[in-house]
This record gives structure tokens, C-alpha cells and sequence, in this order.
């Protein structure tokens, strides 16, 4: 690699750093309230279920498969829970959410691990069936949740807020797994090249079905602590989603291509989408605004992880004539 | 050190074993036997056997009858898996690594090491064996280094060192010299020269004889899906070696020519040069010749020809067609002068497999069927079409209702021939323009070549076979590591001659083994 392809590289890695950068920059400069750490505490409150689904969508993307239906799950599983658990202590509805979530997940997985249907095609059509099941289960009315559920949003588990230990805890987890299992590393190997991993006696089905479990019942987690959060939802509720957690994942280094990034970036990347929006409520922006800062952040990170893709492809390419590469 | 081993009995013995794909038998009954401690080398040309065979040994594919054993057992591998557990490793010339991951987690990518009850990976276990392997290959590197940054010689020793952990009584290296500099060629051979000495049995397959003559102590030779002969090294050289390995006269397929070559030059490339591609290469097709480019596996054939083309960049030379230097060669401007490129990954680009014969025909030539501003005249392009099918013998009439993908592999290459036939190109490069197809399509193929220079067409043939190419060129040259080595004209073709420049080291190859 000589030092052109290197510096290239680097700042294509920063670039997300840096645009967090320039957000709190020019944030900053335009409202005092904008760098506290109130704010900034509400900053990480709001973005936790963004942040959950791209750490769920983290393992996804490094199969190289892309998940549609997480903003759906979201919303059937939101729509379980308010219309049929609403008596139930919360613990047991958590649970019960955490196994319809993760079974809804692994449908995605059997479509697309063991029927070999395309991820993108898959997921879609488990999005309009799932928002169709719920929309008829609603009768596209509003759901509203309980006290003891919404109560939930007030709860700190040593004087931390519940939604921060909620990410935390799935971070930690997510984390352990994906570095510190076989599994994990597995999961790296399948994106990276899935007939190479097949050939090598990996699981490699089995390995692409457990990440849309994986996805699916992280998307119960995430619509469970956004409904603690704002107490009701309606037909309109987890619409795009997937699109806030894909660009959170993607701005946090994971590559749509697989087998790169991991689920600190994901972390980063909700953060980042998250702050760019309070700083435009801090700034009373026009609300229209709101969906082209989010499209633009979402290009710079799509346009990122394909150029850096392309050079790495570069890079990786054998020479007939070896030595005067090197 | 031959503990575990007899030395008094072959480690693998390959009896009787035959193999047919699609009703057509591809091995005659190849056996041979590999002793512990030796280096068995395996040659012969493309389509002799030897993937095939090794496909075999390593579980890809399954004998149809035949034996083998393995250290006194019956040995009969249903997958890969199953032979890697045996003790066989397979190191394909494209190495199965996850650049993506350490070296350490490519080692144990299929067997971490847990700790005890749990489904952690024991990291501090896994370095430390990491670390063991990679001593015992001399790769001086930390374990937890990416493979994305190794050198290509760098993780064909992580390759080894995988086989090694694997406990591998067997090692069939495939090509493994191909990609290497010089160096890395000599530190693969003192640690294959180590594993000989613990008893490992090592299947040596290449087409580079200088390395094989240097590091194996036997060598069998295959020819059409049978071995020739098996010797010891002392009593073979490399001239013996080349008339095992083709030893066979040219059928009579290849339709008789009744033009000759004339004066004009068609195509003149002058000093082609590209790092790690392609050195000074230079030399004119004129028209109504049929040169051949005959080079092994990786010497840089299909390379060459897309720098010709302009597919790739291009340091510095020259292309010339028809008299016309293309300024920086690109695609675009290639075709406009007058060059078709028949690559040799029809499926993937040269063809819409969904679209219909006609659509594939004129898609990339539209403009000659405007009727008006954006719009094309359906029914010239379908009678154009019909004509140019018409002209390269296609099995069907029906062009505008049959899809590219319901016809054979040898008619979808005529529709890419018809394709490039509409823009009346002056000279093509065909690259494999045979494969995959069967004797009669690549029988027709090659009548529509001869009527292409026939009719004043140049065309530069690429091909693996070295047959096809002697058949039909009115002059071949060979390449070899991205070098020209040699030049023959029809009256003094000789295979043995043509197969030994393909086969000349070049490069820093040369002073070592001259």
C-alpha cells in the first residue's frame, strides 16, 4: 500500500468523525443551550432505539444482507404489546415482545439464509405484511400504553436513565458476541466471502438465519424502550426506521458490502444522526429541513463505505508481475 | 523424524480412478502412489486431469470407481470437510482466507479454542498456538495481524500453517508459485523442504517446470484423463517432461484457410507497459492474419488483451488500428477505431442472459437503427439481426422471441460474435472464444474466424489450448509473466517449442533458473 492509498483511506475512515465535528461546530456556534450536558443527555436518550436497531442491523450488514422489516417489527410488536399485554407486568411483556420480535426475525432468516431469496426483496415484503397485520390489529387507531410501561422512561437504574442502561446492556452484549465468541468471528468470515466460508465447513446459513434473529429481536428491544418514550403510537410509527438504523450502522464504519465494521460504529452513528436533529430543534430549523440533513448524512456515509470498498478491492488485486509492485 | 510413519509404505495410494461429467469421461484411470517425506510433482496441460484428480483427493468430487488409501486405510472423502479431517489440505490457487480477519482467527476460523464451559474464544491460548504454527512456517509476524495486509507469499504461508494445525498428513499446493516473487518462492520451498523431513507428503501441481524439477523427487505426468508416465527426477528432463505432457498430433478440425495474410498492418501495439502487468510489449497483426497468443495460467494473456482494448490503465505504448493511434485507449475509442474484445467471461460480460437475441445483438449499436431522435426501428434491428445470425450459423431463427439464456454455450457465443460483427470491426480479440463449448460450436467457431480474416479481419486469438491456437494462427506468440518470449511463424510451429517459451521464466525468474 503506498502512502497516497494510506492517507486516502484515513480520511475516508474519519469522515464520519469529522462530520460529527462540523455538526457540533456549527451547532454550537449557533445556540448556546446546543453543548450541555443536559442536552446532550437528552441526545442519547432520544437516539437509543435508533442506536439498538443499528447495532441489530450491524450484524445483518456484516453478512452482507441488508434488513427492511426492523421499523415493521417495531411496530407489530409495539401493537402486541399495547393491544394484548397492557395488564401484564412488564417484565414478562418484555419477554414476551423479545420472542415475537426475535421469531418475526427468524422468517426474515429462513427467506433469506435457507430459501436464498434476496435480503432486499425478503425484508421488504416482511415490511408490508408485518405493518399490514398491525394496521388491521389497530384498526389504524392510535395504541396507547399503560402507566406501568411509560413509567418505565422515568425509571434509572443508579441514577442512570433506563434507556441509556437499555443500550448499554445490548452494546455489551452485542459486543461480547461479536468479538469475543466464534461464533462472531464467524460472522466476519460469512461476509466477507460466503463461499469461501462454506468451503471452509462454516455454518454459513446457519450463521446469516441467527443474524436476522438477532436483528429482529433487537428491533422488539428498540420499539419497547421508543414506546416507553413517548406513550402511543399510531400507523405512522417505525415508518423508516430501517433507513435511520442502516445509515447509523453505515456512518459507524460497517460497509454495506460485509464483513467490515462493528457494533461501537453503530453506536457512534445513531449518536451522530441524533445530534444533527436536536441541533436543528435547538435552532428552531424549518421541520422540512429535517429529511435533507438526514439524506445528506446518509449519502456522505453510503458514498464513504463504497469509495473506501473500491480502493480496498484495489489494493487487493494480484499482479502477474509481483515484484515490481512491491 | 519419520515417527508415525512407515516409510516402507506409500502415505496415499490413487488406483484405477475414473471420472466422468455429463456422460463424458475425464479420467481414464489415474493412479499413482505418494511416499512419506516426498514431493510428488504433478503436470500436464489444461484439461489433463490434474483438477480434476485433486478434486478428488480433497472431497470436491466423488470417484465413479477406482481406490485410494491413506496411511493403509480406504480412503473415500464425501466433501471437503471430510478430507481435511483425514489429513489432506488443499491449497487452492486461490487462497481461502478472510482478509477481513488476524491471522489467528483465519487459523481457527473453523475450530476456536473455547474456555472451558463457556463460548468464549480463549484468545490467550489461540495467540499462543497462533505462534507456535506461524515459527514453524519462518513467518515472523504478530498473530494478530489482518490478512488484508499480508503479501500474497505471506498468506500462502498462513495457508500452510492452517494445513499444519489441521495436522495434515497430505499438502497438495496448487500452482503456489505462480503469484510469488522470488524470494517468496525460495522461503515456500525450504518449508516444504521441513515439512518432507517431519514425513509429510506433499502434491506438488504447476506448470512452472523449473520449480518443479527443483523441489520434487518424482513426477507424474497426465495427458487426456491418464497418467503417461511417472519418474524420478534424476531421469527426467525438461524436454521429456513437455513431449509427456502433449505428445499428441492436431486433429484435423481445423477448417483449411485459402487467403494469406496481407501487407497492411491491422493492429500495431508498440511497448505496451504496465507495473506489475505487462513489460515492453510490442508486435503488429496485419490484416488477414490470425496471430495466437499462447501463455500458462496467470502469464498475463486476458491481462494483456484488455490493456490493448483499454479496459485497464495503461503506463505508457502505444495502439494502433488500422493506422490510427488510439490516444489514451479506452473502450469507447477502441471500438470506434475499429477493435471488438470477445472477453472470456461471456456470462458476466458479454451477454444479457434475460434479453432476447435480436436486444443483445444491437444493444451496444443502437444508433444504427435510428429512425428518429430516440427512437429505434424494431423491425431493422430484427432483420439485421436475423442476417448476422444467419451469418454466424446460429441454431435458431427466431431472434427476437428466443432468450439469450435458453441457448447452448457455443450459440451464446455466436450471438456475442454477431454483436460484435454489426460495427464491421477490423480487428478482434477473441479471449477463449472456445470455452466451455463442445467440439462442434467450437468447430463453427472456428470457420466464422477463418471467414472473419477471409474477409480482411485481423484477429488476435487468446487461447489456453495450446491445439486451438496452433490450428489456426498464422503466427503465435507466447507470454509468459506478463512478457512476450517468443515469436513462431506457421511453417516452423512446434509444440514443444511453443509450450517451452509459454513455460520460460521471465522476470527475476529468469536469472535463476538460467
Amino acid at each position: 500500500m503506498n502512502s497516497r492509498n494510506r492517507i486516502t483511506i484515513f480520511i475516508l475512515q474519519a469522515a464520519p468523525y469529522l462530520l460529527f465535528l462540523a455538526i457540533l461546530l456549527v451547532f454550537g456556534s449557533l445556540s448556546d443551550r446546543f453543548l450541555s450536558v443536559t442536552n446532550f443527555t437528552n441526545i442519547v436518550i432520544q437516539a437509543a432505539p435508533v442506536a439498538i436497531l443499528a447495532v441489530g442491523m450491524t450484524f445483518v450488514l456484516l453478512t452482507a444482507e441488508i434488513d427492511l422489516s426492523v421499523g415493521a417489527i417495531m411496530y407489530l410488536t409495539g401493537c402486541l404489546l399495547g393491544l394484548y399485554l397492557g395488564g401484564a407486568p412488564w417484565p414478562l411483556a418484555l419477554v414476551v415482545v423479545l420472542v415475537a420480535s426475535a421469531l418475526l426475525g427468524a422468517i426474515n432468516g429462513v427467506l433469506v439464509a435457507y430459501l436464498g431469496i434476496t435480503s432486499f426483496i425478503a425484508t421488504l415484503g416482511t415490511l408490508f405484511i408485518g405493518r399490514g397485520i398491525a394496521m388491521s390489529a389497530s384498526n389504524t387507531a392510535s395504541v396507547y400504553f399503560p402507566d406501568a410501561i411509560t413509567a418505565l422512561n422515568r425509571a434509572t437504574v443508579f441514577g442512570i436513565p433506563s434507556a441509556i442502561v437499555a443500550v448499554a446492556v445490548v452494546f455489551a452484549v452485542a459486543w461480547i458476541l461479536l468479538r469475543q465468541t466464534p461464533f462472531g468471528r464467524q460472522v466476519y468470515a460469512v461476509g466477507q466471502d460466503r463461499d469461501a466460508a462454506a468451503k471452509a465447513g462454516l455454518p454459513a446459513k446457519r450463521i446469516v438465519f441467527l443474524c436476522f434473529v438477532i436483528s429482529g429481536a433487537l428491533a422488539g428491544i428498540a420499539g419497547f424502550v421508543s414506546v416507553t418514550q413517548i406513550g402511543a403510537i399510531t400507523a405512522s410509527y417505525g415508518l423508516q426506521a430501517e433507513f435511520s438504523a442502516i445509515a447509523a450502522a453505515v456512518l459507524g464504519g460497517t460497509s454495506l458490502f460485509g464483513g467490515r465494521g462493528g457494533v461501537k460504529g453503530a453506536l457512534f452513528g445513531a449518536l451522530l444522526i441524533q445530534t444533527a436533529a436536536n441541533g436543528l430543534v435547538i435552532i428552531n430549523a424549518n421541520p422540512y429541513i429535517y429529511p435533507l440533513v438526514t439524506a445528506g448524512i446518509i449519502f456522505i456515509a453510503v458514498a464513504v463505505d463504497g469509495l473506501r470498498s473500491r480502493m480496498l478491492e484495489r489494493l487487493e488485486r494480484r499482479f502477474i508481475r509481483p515484484w515490481e509492485i512491491a | 523424524m519419520r515417527t508415525g510413519f512407515r516409510s516402507d509404505a506409500p502415505l496415499l495410494s490413487v488406483k484405477g480412478i475414473t471420472k466422468s461429467f455429463f456422460g463424458v469421461r475425464v479420467l481414464h484411470g489415474v493412479s499413482f502412489e505418494l511416499w512419506p517425506g516426498e514431493a510428488l510433482g504433478l503436470l500436464g496441460e489444461n484439461g489433463s486431469g490434474k483438477s480434476t484428480s485433486m478434486n478428488i483427493l480433497g472431497g470436491v468430487h466423488q470417484p465413479d470407481g477406482g481406490q485410494m488409501s491413506l496411511g493403509g486405510r480406504p480412503y473415500a472423502p464425501q466433501n471437503p470437510r471430510e478430507a481435511s479431517q483425514a489429513g489432506i489440505a488443499f491449497i487452492h490457487q486461490e487462497l481461502n482466507l478472510f482478509p477481513n480477519l488476524s491471522i489467528e482467527e483465519n487459523l481457527f476460523i473453523t475450530d476456536f479454542p473455547r474456555r472451558g464451559g463457556v463460548p468464549f474464544i480463549d484468545r490467550r491460548w489461540m495467540r499462543k498456538r497462533a505462534r507456535e504454527l506461524l515459527v514453524e512456517v519462518d513467518l515472523d509476524l504478530p498473530p494478530t495481524r489482518l490478512v488484508g495486509n499480508l503479501a500474497q507469499g505471506e498468506r500462502q504461508l498462513v495457508e500452510i500453517a492452517k494445513a499444519l494445525h489441521a495436522d495434515a498428513k497430505v499438502l497438495i499446493l496448487d500452482e503456489p508459485t505462480t503469484s510469488l516473487t522470488r524470494r517468496e518462492v525460495e522461503r515456500l520451498f525450504s518449508i516444504i523442504e521441513r515439512l518432507k523431513s517431519r514425513g509429510v507428503g506433499i502434491i506438488f501441481i504447476s506448470h512452472a517446470l523449473g520449480d518443479v524439477m527443483h523441489i520434487c523427487e518424482r513426477m507424474t505426468v497426465l495427458r487426456d484423463g491418464a497418467v503417461i508416465g511417472t519418474d524420478r527426477r534424476e531421469r527426467l528432463n525438461l524436454p521429456t517432461v513437455i513431449s509427456m505432457m502433449v505428445g499428441r498430433s492436431i486433429d484435423a478440425i481445423y477448417p483449411e484457410r485459402i487467403t494469406k495474410p496481407r501487407p497492411e498492418v491491422a493492429l500495431r501495439v508498440r511497448n505496451l507497459t504496465q507495473r506489475g502487468v505487462a513489460s515492453d510489449i510490442s508486435f503488429d497483426i496485419h490484416a488477414g492474419e490470425v496471430v495466437g497468443l499462447s501463455g500458462l495460467m496467470g502469464s498475463g494473456r486476458s491481462e494483456l488483451a484488455r490493456l490493448i482494448f483499454g479496459l485497464d490503465p495503461l503506463e505508457s505504448g502505444t495502439v494502433e488500428v488500422a493506422g490510427t493511434q488510439l490516444m489514451r485507449p479506452n473502450p469507447k475509442a477502441s471500438m470506434a477505431a475499429g477493435l471488438a474484445f470477445l472477453t472470456e467471461d461471456r456470462r458476466n460480460e458479454g451477454l444479457l442472459m434475460e434479453a432476447s437475441i435480436a436486444d443483445n445483438i444491437g444493444l451496444t449499436f443502437l444508433r444504427r437503427f435510428k429512425v428518429g431522435p430516440g427512437v429505434v426501428s424494431g423491425q431493422a434491428l430484427n432483420n439485421t439481426a436475423s442476417e448476422l445470425a444467419r451469418m454466424v450459423h446460429l441454431s435458431t431463427d427466431r431472434v427476437q422471441d428466443t432468450l439469450a439464456k435458453h441457448l447452448s454455450g457455443g450459440n451464446q457465443q455466436k450471438v456475442v460474435i454477431a454483436k460484435w460483427l454489426l460495427r464491421r470491426p477490423k480487428v478482434f480479440i477473441l479471449d477463449e472464444p472456445t470455452r466451455g463449448i463442445d467440439v462442434g460450436a467450437k468447430q463453427e467457431v472456428y470457420r466464422i474466424i477463418n471467414r472473419l480474416v477471409e474477409e480482411g479481419g485481423a484477429v488476435f486469438l487468446i487461447s489456453s489450448e495450446i491445439e486451438e491456437v496452433m490450428g489456426l494462427s498464422d503466427r503465435i506468440l507466447t507470454i509468459s509473466k506478463g512478457e512476450i518470449t517468443g515469436s513462431f511463424e506457421r511453417s516452423g510451429f512446434d509444440r514443444e517449442a511453443i509450450l517451452a517459451a509459454a513455460m520460460a521464466p521471465a522476470g527475476p525468474q529468469r536469472e535463476a533458473y538460467t
